[in-house]
C-alpha cells in the first residue's frame, strides 16, 4: 500500500508553517525576496522551495474568497517527469514501490540543462525546478528520510488545522471523500483534484482554475493535435537513439 | 481566558473580534475549525479581511475604533428580542442591584466627573445599600434604578441606524452577527468571544472588553463549556508575565501596588480587604492579607518580621494618582527627568508609539542597559537613521541573552496552563538567561551597598535572593513553602514543606508565595505539576476536552473559571450535554475543579457563583474602572469625524493626555490626514520582528513592510499594486509597499466615505532594506485604565513615494 497526502484547502489558514518546515527539515538557505504586493513569497517554487503557499483573491457571489494553495509535487502514479527521464537515463528518476514517492536520484545531475528542461516540461503541474547552483533537478521527495523512519513529512507534522494529512493511500482517499461530502454543502463546486492519478490529493472549494495556472492538470503537448502517449513516444525515440 | 484553547471546540458560535486569530494565534484555528465542523457559526468582525476571515462563515468589516458602538447595538438587540438567559442574569449578575442616588449618565459623561483633573469620583457610582452594607436588589429586574433598567436606557441610543452610520457596517451585516451570536442566549447553547490586541489597543480598550463581558453575561455564556471572554495571549508569555506583574500597577497575583499614603502593612491590607455581610458571598478577596504577607515574606525571607510589616516597609510605594506606565516613563526620559534605563527583551525604539520621540528620548539618557538576543533598533539606536553617533552621549551596555530554547522554565498559555519547557541547547557564546543576568546584576549592586552603604539600603540588603538563578527553585518559591513548623486548616506542616495550595497561605509569616494564584503548582518537594503530560481524564471531562492531568492551570488546576455559573441555582447544568461541574451532594462536585467550596446557591449553605466579587455577582454594572461603570462609545483620539453622534464627548473623558512638542495629534476630521490607519502583527513575524527578521527563512516569506489598501483608494491616489508609497501622519512618514486588495474596503460613515489602511509593525532599519518602524506614525495616547497605546486607530495620508529611501527595490 503506497502513501498519499490529502491537502484540504478548506482548512488552510496560509500560516505557511509547512512552507517553512520544509525548508527547515531540508536545511535549505533563505532566498532573497522582495514584497511585490502579495503575501505569496517567494513568488514561485524553486530549488530551495519545494513547498509554497499560493495566494489568490476573488470576489465570488459578493463574498471575498481568498484561496490558499499549498503547492508541492503530486507524486503522480505515472509521473510525466519519470517518463521523460527514462527516455534519457533509466534510473535518474524513480518511483518508490513501497511509498509511491517520486524520487530524483544523483543521476539527474548528469542531465544537460536542456535535458532537464525537457524533463521538467513533462510535469503536468509544472513542479520541478532546475538548480543552477547544484546542477540538478529538484522537487519535493515526500520527506523520504522521514517517512521511511516512521515519521510524517515535515509539512504535515507542522500543520495544526488538519489541512495537511498523510497516510495510507486508502485512508487518505476515504478521508478526502468524507471531507468532500461535508464541504459540498457549503461549497457545491468542491472537488478532489485528480485523486486517481496522484499521491498528493488536493481538496479545493472553487473551480481549480482559480487557484493557479497549473492547479489544472496540463497535458504536455507542444505539438498541436498530438496525444499524450504519442507525444511521449515522440520524445522517447530521439532520446533512445541518442543514448543508444 | 476564562476558558482554555481546547474549549473553543465546544462553542455554538465563535465571535472573533479584535483579533486576527488564524494569523497571530495559528493553533487556535485547530479548535475553531473543530467547532465549525460541529456546526458552529464562526464570525470575524475586523477592519480588514484576513486569513482569519478566509476560514470563517462570514467576515464583517468594521471601522477601526468603533467596537463599542457595534457591541452596544448587539446589546440593545439582545434586550429588544429578549434573547437573554433570564435566570442566569437575575440570579448570577448584578442586573437586579439598585443604584445609589448619585449615579447619573448625561450626554457622554457619568456623574462625578472632574473636568480639570479628568478623573471620575467613583463613589458616585455605588449601589443603594441596606443597613449591613449589602446592595439592595430587585430580582424581577423591574425597578427603574436597577442595573438592568439603567443599562437598557443607556443602550437605547444604540439603534441599528445609529450603529451602522458610526461603524460603517451595513444593517444587514449587523443583523447577521447579532442574530447568530444572540442565539447562544438559550441555556444549552454557548458562544465564545476571542479577542486580542484589536480590542485592547484603543483609548477605550478596557471598555471594549467590559462590553463583551456584559453581553456574555446577558447570554449566560460565562462559566459554561464553549463560552467565555477569551483573551488570546501571546507566545511572549503575556499571560505569565501579567500574572507575575511585569507591570507597575499590580504586584504578583493582581494585588494592588502599595501607595505612599499606605504607610504600614495594616493600612495597605485594610484598604484592600473587602468585607461582605452576606453569608452567601464567598468574597474571596477577604483572603488578601494572606497573599500579600506571603508575597513580602517570600521576597524578604528571614529578615521579614512583624516589626517591618514582613518587609512591606521596604517595598516600593507609588504616589497616588501618578502614572508610571511606559508612555509616561518615556515622556519623562524625553524631558530629561531620567538618567538611566534597563531594557530586557524590549525594543521600544521600534514598538512604542511615536517612535521618533522614543529614539530622541533614548539619546537623553546617560546610560542604557539592554538585554537582547539580537541587535535591535533599541540596542543600536545611536547609529540609527539620521543619528550622528558622535553626538549621542548615552553609554550603551549590551548584555547578550540566551534564546528561549537555551533555557528551562515555565510559560503560561492563554488558558492559564503553566507548562514547563526544557532547555534544548546550551546558551550560545557568553550569553546567559535573563534570570541569571538579573541575579548577577542584583548581587553586584548589593555587594556595593554592603561595602559602601547608601540611602535606604534595607530593600537591597535584605532581599532573599540566591546567587545563582535556578528556575526549578524559583518555581518552588512561587508556589510557596512553610517558614516554620505550624498547623494550618487542621493540618500539620514542617518548616520547608511546600504549601499544598493558596488555601493554606497565612498572614502571620509562616508561609511564602511569590504569586498566590500559582500556589498549588508545586505542592510537594519533587512534585512539579507543570511538567505533567498525562492525557487521562474521566468520561465527563473527555466530553469537554478538559485534560486535568496535563500541565497545571491556575487557580488550583481549574480549567474553566466561574464554572459554578454553568449550573442553575439547584446545581443542574444549563447544558446537560456538556456539563462542566456536577453536584453530587454532600458538598462534593465532579468534573472541573469547582469555584470555591460549598453547595449550589439554592441549597443550605449555598454560595453565589462569582466568588471573586465582594457581592458574589458578576458585574454588568462595573464601578471599578476609571472611565465609567457602563461602556460608552467615544471616538479614537484621532478620528475622521468632527462630531461624536452619541454624545458631546468626542474622546474618552478620562484620557490623560501626554503633552510635549513631539506629541501632536491630528485634529478631529483633519483634512490633511483623512485616512484611518490600523496596525497589526502578522503570522510570519514575532512582535517587533527582531527574532523573525534574523531568521532568514522567515524573512523570505514576509520580507518587507507593506500597506494594505482598497482598490478604490489606490485608484483615487494613482497607486498600483507593488508601488512604494509614503504614509504620513502628523508625527512622521513611513515608506511601505502597496498591497492593493479587495480585502480592504472603504466605509460609509455618517454619510461620507472613509478609507482605511493597515500595516504590520514588525519591520525595522537594523534589517537592511526591509523598511523602518510603522510606529513613527502612531500617537502616544492610551486607555486610561491600562495605558495600552492606541495602535489600532490613528489618522494618516498616503501617496506614491516621490523617492524610495527606506526599501530595497
Amino acid at each position: 500500500m503506497t502513501k498519499s497526502f490529502l491537502i484540504d484547502t478548506s482548512r488552510c489558514t496560509a500560516c505557511r508553517g509547512c512552507q517553512i518546515a520544509c525548508k527547515e527539515w531540508k536545511d535549505f538557505p533563505a532566498v532573497h525576496t522582495l514584497q511585490t504586493g502579495t503575501h505569496q513569497n517567494p513568488p514561485d517554487l524553486g530549488p530551495y522551495n519545494y513547498k509554497l503557499i499560493r495566494f489568490k483573491e476573488y470576489k465570488i457571489n459578493n463574498r471575498v474568497e481568498w484561496l490558499f494553495f499549498p503547492e508541492q509535487c503530486r507524486h503522480c502514479d505515472e509521473p510525466g517527469c519519470k517518463a521523460g527521464a527514462d527516455a534519457i537515463m533509466e534510473g535518474a528518476i524513480i518511483k518508490d514501490k513501497d511509498t509511491g514517492a517520486v524520487l530524483y536520484t544523483e543521476l539527474t545531475k548528469q542531465f544537460t540543462p536542456q535535458q532537464a528542461e525537457d524533463v521538467r516540461s513533462m510535469c503536468p503541474y509544472n513542479v520541478p525546478r532546475w538548480s543552477k547552483e547544484k546542477g540538478e533537478l529538484t522537487k519535493c521527495d515526500m520527506c523520504f528520510d522521514r517517512i521511511t523512519n516512521g515519521a510524517v513529512p515535515a509539512c504535515v507534522k507542522t500543520c495544526c488545522t488538519g489541512c495537511m494529512n498523510f497516510g495510507e493511500r486508502e485512508a487518505m482517499i476515504k478521508l478526502g471523500n468524507e471531507r468532500l461530502e461535508k464541504i459540498r454543502k457549503t461549497y457545491p463546486k468542491a472537488t478532489l483534484l485528480d485523486p486517481d492519478e496522484v499521491s498528493v490529493i488536493f481538496l479545493v472549494t472553487e473551480d481549480r482554475k482559480l487557484y493557479h495556472e497549473f492547479a489544472e492538470r496540463r497535458t504536455p503537448a507542444p505539438l498541436p493535435g498530438m496525444g499524450r502517449q504519442e507525444f511521449l513516444a515522440s520524445l522517447t525515440r530521439p532520446f533512445k537513439a541518442m543514448f543508444g | 481566558m476564562t476558558q482554555h484553547w481546547i474549549d473553543i471546540k465546544n462553542s455554538n458560535a465563535v465571535l472573533i473580534m479584535g483579533s486576527n486569530a488564524a494569523e497571530n494565534h495559528p493553533i487556535s484555528f485547530k479548535w475553531v475549525l473543530r467547532a465549525k465542523d460541529q456546526g458552529a457559526t464562526v464570525i470575524h468582525v475586523d477592519p480588514k479581511f484576513s486569513r482569519t476571515s478566509a476560514r470563517c462563515n462570514f467576515h464583517v468589516p468594521l471601522r477601526s475604533g468603533t467596537d463599542i458602538a457595534f457591541l452596544g447595538g448587539m446589546l440593545r438587540y439582545i434586550l429588544e428580542k429578549n434573547l437573554i438567559q433570564r435566570e442566569y442574569v437575575a440570579e448570577y449578575t448584578n442586573a437586579g442591584f439598585i443604584l445609589g442616588k448619585d449615579y447619573e449618565f448625561k450626554d457622554g459623561l457619568f456623574s462625578g466627573y472632574d473636568p480639570v483633573k479628568r478623573v471620575y469620583d467613583r463613589k458616585k457610582w455605588d449601589f443603594a445599600r441596606d443597613e449591613n452594607g449589602t446592595p439592595k436588589r430587585d430580582k424581577t429586574l423591574k425597578d427603574p434604578r436597577c442595573v438592568f433598567q439603567v443599562m437598557k436606557k443607556h443602550y437605547a441610543r444604540y439603534t441599528l441606524d445609529m450603529v451602522s452610520q458610526v461603524t460603517g457596517v451595513s444593517k444587514a451585516n449587523l443583523l447577521k452577527v447579532y442574530d447568530a451570536f444572540g442565539a447562544t442566549g438559550k441555556p444549552d447553547k454557548a458562544g465564545t468571544m476571542m479577542y486580542a490586541l484589536g480590542w485592547t489597543q484603543h483609548t477605550v480598550g478596557v471598555q471594549n472588553i467590559r462590553l463583551a463581558a456584559i453581553i456574555q453575561l446577558l447570554l449566560g455564556n460565562i462559566g459554561v463549556a464553549g463560552g467565555g471572554v477569551n483573551a488570546l495571549r501571546g507566545e511572549p508569555n503575556v499571560q505569565g508575565s501579567t500574572d507575575h506583574a511585569v507591570l507597575w500597577d499590580i504586584l504578583p497575583g493582581y494585588l494592588a501596588p502599595p501607595l505612599a499614603t499606605q504607610v504600614t502593612l495594616e493600612d495597605y491590607n485594610k484598604v484592600l480587604t473587602p468585607k461582605s455581610a452576606d453569608p452567601m458571598s464567598v468574597n474571596w478577596w477577604q483572603n488578601f492579607p494572606k497573599y500579600s504577607v506571603s508575597l513580602f515574606k517570600g521576597w524578604f525571607g528571614e529578615a521579614a518580621t512583624p516589626e517591618n510589616g514582613y518587609g512591606y516597609d521596604w517595598t516600593p510605594k507609588v504616589e497616588p494618582g501618578e502614572q508610571y506606565s511606559n508612555m509616561f516613563m518615556f515622556d519623562r526620559m524625553y524631558k530629561h527627568q531620567m538618567r538611566g534605563a534597563f531594557f530586557l527583551g524590549h525594543n521600544p525604539a521600534q514598538s512604542m508609539p511615536n517612535t521618533h520621540k522614543i529614539r530622541k528620548a533614548l539619546a537623553n539618557l546617560d546610560w542604557m542597559v539592554v538585554g537582547e538576543v539580537d541587535h535591535t533598533e533599541t540596542t543600536d539606536f545611536w547609529r540609527g537613521p539620521d543619528v550622528d553617533p558622535a553626538k549621542v552621549k548615552t553609554e550603551v551596555f549590551l548584555l547578550p541573552c540566551s534564546h528561549r530554547g537555551e533555557k528551562g522554565g515555565t510559560t503560561t498559555n492563554s488558558g492559564r496552563w503553566q507548562m514547563w519547557h526544557h532547555k534544548g541547547f546550551e546558551p550560545a557564546g557568553t550569553s546567559k538567561s535573563m534570570g541569571q543576568i538579573e541575579v548577577e546584576l542584583f548581587h553586584a549592586v548589593r555587594d556595593l551597598y554592603a561595602k559602601e552603604g547608601g540611602a535606604f539600603p534595607e530593600p537591597i540588603l535584605k532581599l532573599d535572593m540566591d546567587r545563582e538563578y535556578d528556575p526549578e527553585k524559583v518555581a518552588m518559591k512561587v508556589n510557596g513553602w512553610f517558614t516554620r513548623d505550624c498547623t494550618v486548616n487542621g493540618k500539620e506542616f514542617k518548616k520547608g514543606d511546600q504549601v499544598p495550595n493558596f488555601t493554606f497561605l497565612t498572614a502571620d509569616g509562616s508561609t511564602t508565595s511569590l504569586c498566590w494564584l500559582y500556589s498549588g503548582s508545586y505542592p510537594e518537594v519533587g512534585k512539579n505539576l507543570t511538567k505533567r503530560r498525562d492525557h487521562t481524564q474521566t468520561e465527563m471531562q473527555a466530553k469537554l476536552g478538559l485534560f486535568p492531568n496535563f500541565s497545571w492551570a491556575w487557580p488550583v488546576n481549574r480549567r474553566i473559571i466561574y464554572n459554578r455559573a454553568s449550573v442553575d441555582v439547584n446545581g443542574k447544568p444549563f447544558n446537560p450535554a456538556l456539563p462542566v461541574v456536577l453536584y453530587e451532594g454532600d458538598n462534593k462536585w465532579v468534573g472541573d475543579v469547582v469555584d470555591g467550596a460549598g453547595p449550589p446557591m439554592a441549597q443550605p449553605g449555598g454560595k453565589y457563583p462569582f466568588i471573586m466579587h465582594t457581592e458574589g455577582h458578576a458585574q454588568i454594572f462595573g464601578p471599578g474602572r476609571v472611565d465609567g461603570p457602563l461602556p460608552e462609545h467615544y471616538e479614537p483620539a484621532e478620528t475622521p469625524l468632527t462630531v461624536n453622534p452619541f454624545s458631546k464627548q468626542m474622546n474618552n473623558p478620562a484620557i490623560r493626555w501626554i503633552e510635549s512638542d513631539m506629541d501632536q495629534l491630528a485634529k478631529h476630521g483633519d483634512p490633511r490626514f483623512p485616512i484611518v490607519l490600523t496596525t497589526y502583527g502578522v503570522t510570519e513575524h514575532w512582535l517587533s520582528g527582531t527574532d523573525s527578521r534574523n531568521t532568514k527563512i522567515i524573512l523570505e516569506a514576509e520580507p518587507q513592510l507593506y500597506l494594505e489598501m482598497s482598490h478604490e483608494l489606490a485608484k483615487e491616489k494613482g497607486i498600483a499594486n507593488g508601488d512604494v508609497v509614503e504614509i504620513e501622519s502628523i508625527r512622521g512618514k513611513v515608506q511601505a509597499v502597496a498591497m492593493v486588495t479587495i480585502r480592504v474596503v472603504p466605509f460609509k460613515v455618517m454619510g461620507k466615505t472613509v478609507h482605511l489602511v493597515g500595516m504590520p509593525f514588525a519591520f525595522g532599519w537594523t534589517t537592511p532594506g526591509v523598511g523602518d518602524s510603522t510606529n513613527r506614525l502612531t500617537p502616544t495616547v492610551g486607555d486610561p485604565n491600562t495605558y495600552i497605546p492606541e495602535y489600532k486607530a490613528s489618522l494618516v495620508n498616503v501617496r506614491k513615494a516621490p523617492k524610495i529611501t527606506e526599501l530595497e527595490r
